[in-house]
């Protein structure tokens, strides 16, 4: 099982995003995302500004992969898919049906974990049109994986979203400007003042969700690290990790030498624990509500 | 596109007595499910089995009302043979399209029953041309529901650069979040529209009245606390009030319906083929209301669509429905965004 490194979600400076990138211990990373997948609007990096980016991460010797907005909304943002679509450079992540008619028979692609794969038929028919790799959708489980991965084509990975807050819905609603009373279409770009999210708890102190502009995530940093050895013993090929502003290379290590056999437990937890900025929930692997942490025994 | 086309009215029916006031009432076509997880209205006592589908499909065709059965909901791995069976019932039953969420349904259902009509259902996520088309080129998808997500520009952009119908959601509760993207229930309950066929299923739902105070939970987690004075709702999670950086309000959306009646002819003129009333847990007499209402205004706008303003009984009507809550265009209207 390798690693990669998921699109980053939130909108950050692009100061701050290309310092995260040019800090990171790229040799730990097989694979890394690239791309704004939540909202057309931000655009501090310019489409030549991530070729450029996925470039110079090249070189480092990982695998770069480029992702497509999830939400398509304006012929604006068809445009900027088709793009990506056509790079002709790098694999592109399919995270809407558009970009899929765009790669289709063209060329190879990776089916984003907004495609909505939830059984063998349909990843079945993803393969015939180029999928080489597929992210399973984030309120599936074990039980859900096993059966899809005993029927999975030939020559089609499977990549697990197995750390950071869920990226559990989108809208074409912004709620990070509805929070300051702003349209969408004069926001202001609050959510760079929010690199994790802006948190949201119900009205009784219990933290809930994680507000990313049009997209909701959980309040909890999903981490399935205590899941490795049945996600391996289920033939997943990589484990994704999706970033957070601070200590990234923190839980890019600890998983790394978790995957390498060298930490693992109570001390693999302890080190997680040190580096995640909320508590950690792991229940949708279990079959269970998502925010329901079960102690996964290692 | 087509613009003198016959814009159809879509109505929805979770039981016989709701499909009969439909058909009774004007809709050109009535939408339903089976009783299980192969649609997004998974809920108890509604639906229908074989015999009340049979009888239903029966009262529509004598009457030239078309029917179609929505198996809208994603066919989870181990279960797939229920999904199968519910498109072999829809064959069997002779209704007149079924509406699909899943690609992988979709190519059981058009190649084992090329003359049954498809549809796309909303839970597909299919917001742009492409995604359409791709559905089209691959199944023959002949009309696609838009997700509540597009400005009244964007539903156009859509429609121009395809030839599948375009059917867009008319009145009913509003979802904020786009349909198929949305895991916050299974979130909180383990259940999710994807997943189950339903959004904060009322299995989870616990009313507490502390004192003076209605506390409403959805499996223990806390969506809304109400005071005497106010109504209490359905928890449906989006519409709860929360706490965002100290402020507690609707932070995601308030419970409010959409009614697009204002948005009548300018939907014709750019070429929506159908229209779409949300509501297959409403009772019979809320789809009598509501189908009168919308096919007296659809009437009135094909014979003179300049003309056309939404009449303040209709609108009084309508508002009755919503039950108190606030009415919006939802994302037609791009403010709303």
């Amino acid at each position: 099982m390798k690693l990669s490194l998921g699109p980053v979600l939130y909108y950050w400076t692009r100061e701050a995003l290309l310092g995260f990138y040019a800090n990171l211990p790229h040799s730990r990373l097989a694979t890394i995302y690239l791309g704004e997948v939540v909202c057309g609007r931000r655009n501090a990096m310019r489409p030549a500004d991530w070729l450029g980016l996925a470039r110079d991460l090249a070189k480092t010797g990982v695998q770069v992969v480029l992702s497509t907005q999830v939400l398509i909304e304006s012929d604006l943002d068809l445009r900027a898919v088709r793009q990506i679509a056509e790079n002709g450079e790098f694999l592109v992540e399919a995270n809407d049906m558009g970009a899929v008619r765009m790669l289709a028979g063209r060329t190879r692609f990776v089916a984003g974990p907004h495609l909505n794969v939830y059984n063998p038929t349909t990843l079945a028919w993803l393969a015939e049109l180029g999928a080489c790799r597929w992210v399973m959708p984030v309120e599936l489980g074990r039980d859900a994986l096993a059966l899809l991965q005993r029927d999975r084509p030939a020559a089609v990975q499977t990549e697990v979203f197995a750390y950071g807050r869920l990226p559990l819905a989108f809208s074409a609603r912004c709620f990070t400007a509805r929070h300051y009373n702003l349209s969408k279409d004069d926001c202001q770009y609050r959510c760079l003042e929010h690199p994790d999210g802006l948190p949201l708890a119900t009205r009784e102190g219990q933290p809930f969700l994680a507000l990313n502009g049009l997209q909701t995530q959980s309040a909890q940093v999903y981490d399935l690290s205590g899941a490795l050895a049945q996600m391996r013993e289920l033939g997943v090929d990589v484990v994704r990790l999706s970033a957070q502003s601070a200590q990234m290379n923190g839980i890019i290590e600890a998983y790394h030498r978790a995957l390498e056999g060298e930490l693992s437990g109570p001390e693999l937890e302890a080190v997680l624990a040190s580096h995640r900025p909320a508590d950690y929930c792991d229940g949708y692997w279990y079959g269970k509500p998502g925010i329901e942490h079960l102690a996964a025994s290692p | 596109m087509t613009a003198t086309r016959k814009l159809e009215l879509v109505c929805p029916a979770g039981a016989l007595p709701s499909l009969k006031a439909a058909v009774d009432n004007g809709a050109d076509w009535v939408y339903f499910g089976l009783r299980d997880d192969t649609n997004a209205r998974n809920f108890a006592g509604l639906n229908f089995d074989s015999r009340s589908a049979r009888e239903g499909i029966r009262y529509a065709h004598d009457r030239d009302v078309k029917t179609v059965l929505a198996i809208n909901t994603f066919p989870q791995a181990g279960a797939w043979e229920r999904w199968e069976r519910a498109i072999d019932a829809a064959a069997d039953l002779g209704v007149d399209a079924v509406i699909l969420a899943d690609p992988g349904l979709m190519r059981y259902a058009a190649r084992k029953y090329p003359d049954l009509g498809l549809q796309l259902s909303v839970q597909g996520s299919a917001t742009n041309h492409e995604a359409i088309n791709l559905y089209r080129d691959h199944f023959g998808v002949r009309r696609a529901v838009l997700p509540r997500v597009l400005s009244i520009r964007q539903v156009e952009q859509v429609i121009r650069n395809t030839d599948v119908e375009i059917e867009v959601f008319g009145f009913g509760s509003l979802c904020v979040m786009v349909e198929g993207r949305c895991a916050l229930s299974s979130f909180a309950t383990g259940q999710s529209p994807n997943t189950f066929g339903a959004c904060s299923p009322a299995s989870a739902v616990r009313w507490e009245p502390r004192g003076d105070r209605m506390d409403v939970r959805l499996n223990g987690i806390l969506i809304d606390r109400y005071a005497a004075d106010e109504n209490a709702g359905y928890p449906t999670l989006c519409k709860g009030r929360f706490d965002v950086g100290g402020e507690t309000y609707y932070a995601i959306e308030e419970p409010s319906s959409l009614n697009a009646l204002e948005l009548l002819p300018q939907l014709a003129a750019m070429g929506v083929a159908a229209i779409k009333i949300e509501g297959r847990q409403r009772s019979p007499a809320y789809v009598a209301d509501v189908t009168r209402i919308w096919r007296a205004a659809i009437d009135e706008c094909s014979a003179n669509a300049p003309r056309f303003s939404a009449r303040p009984q209709w609108k009084a009507g309508l508002t009755r429905l919503t039950e108190g809550q606030q009415v919006t265009l939802g994302a037609y209207n791009r403010k709303w965004k």
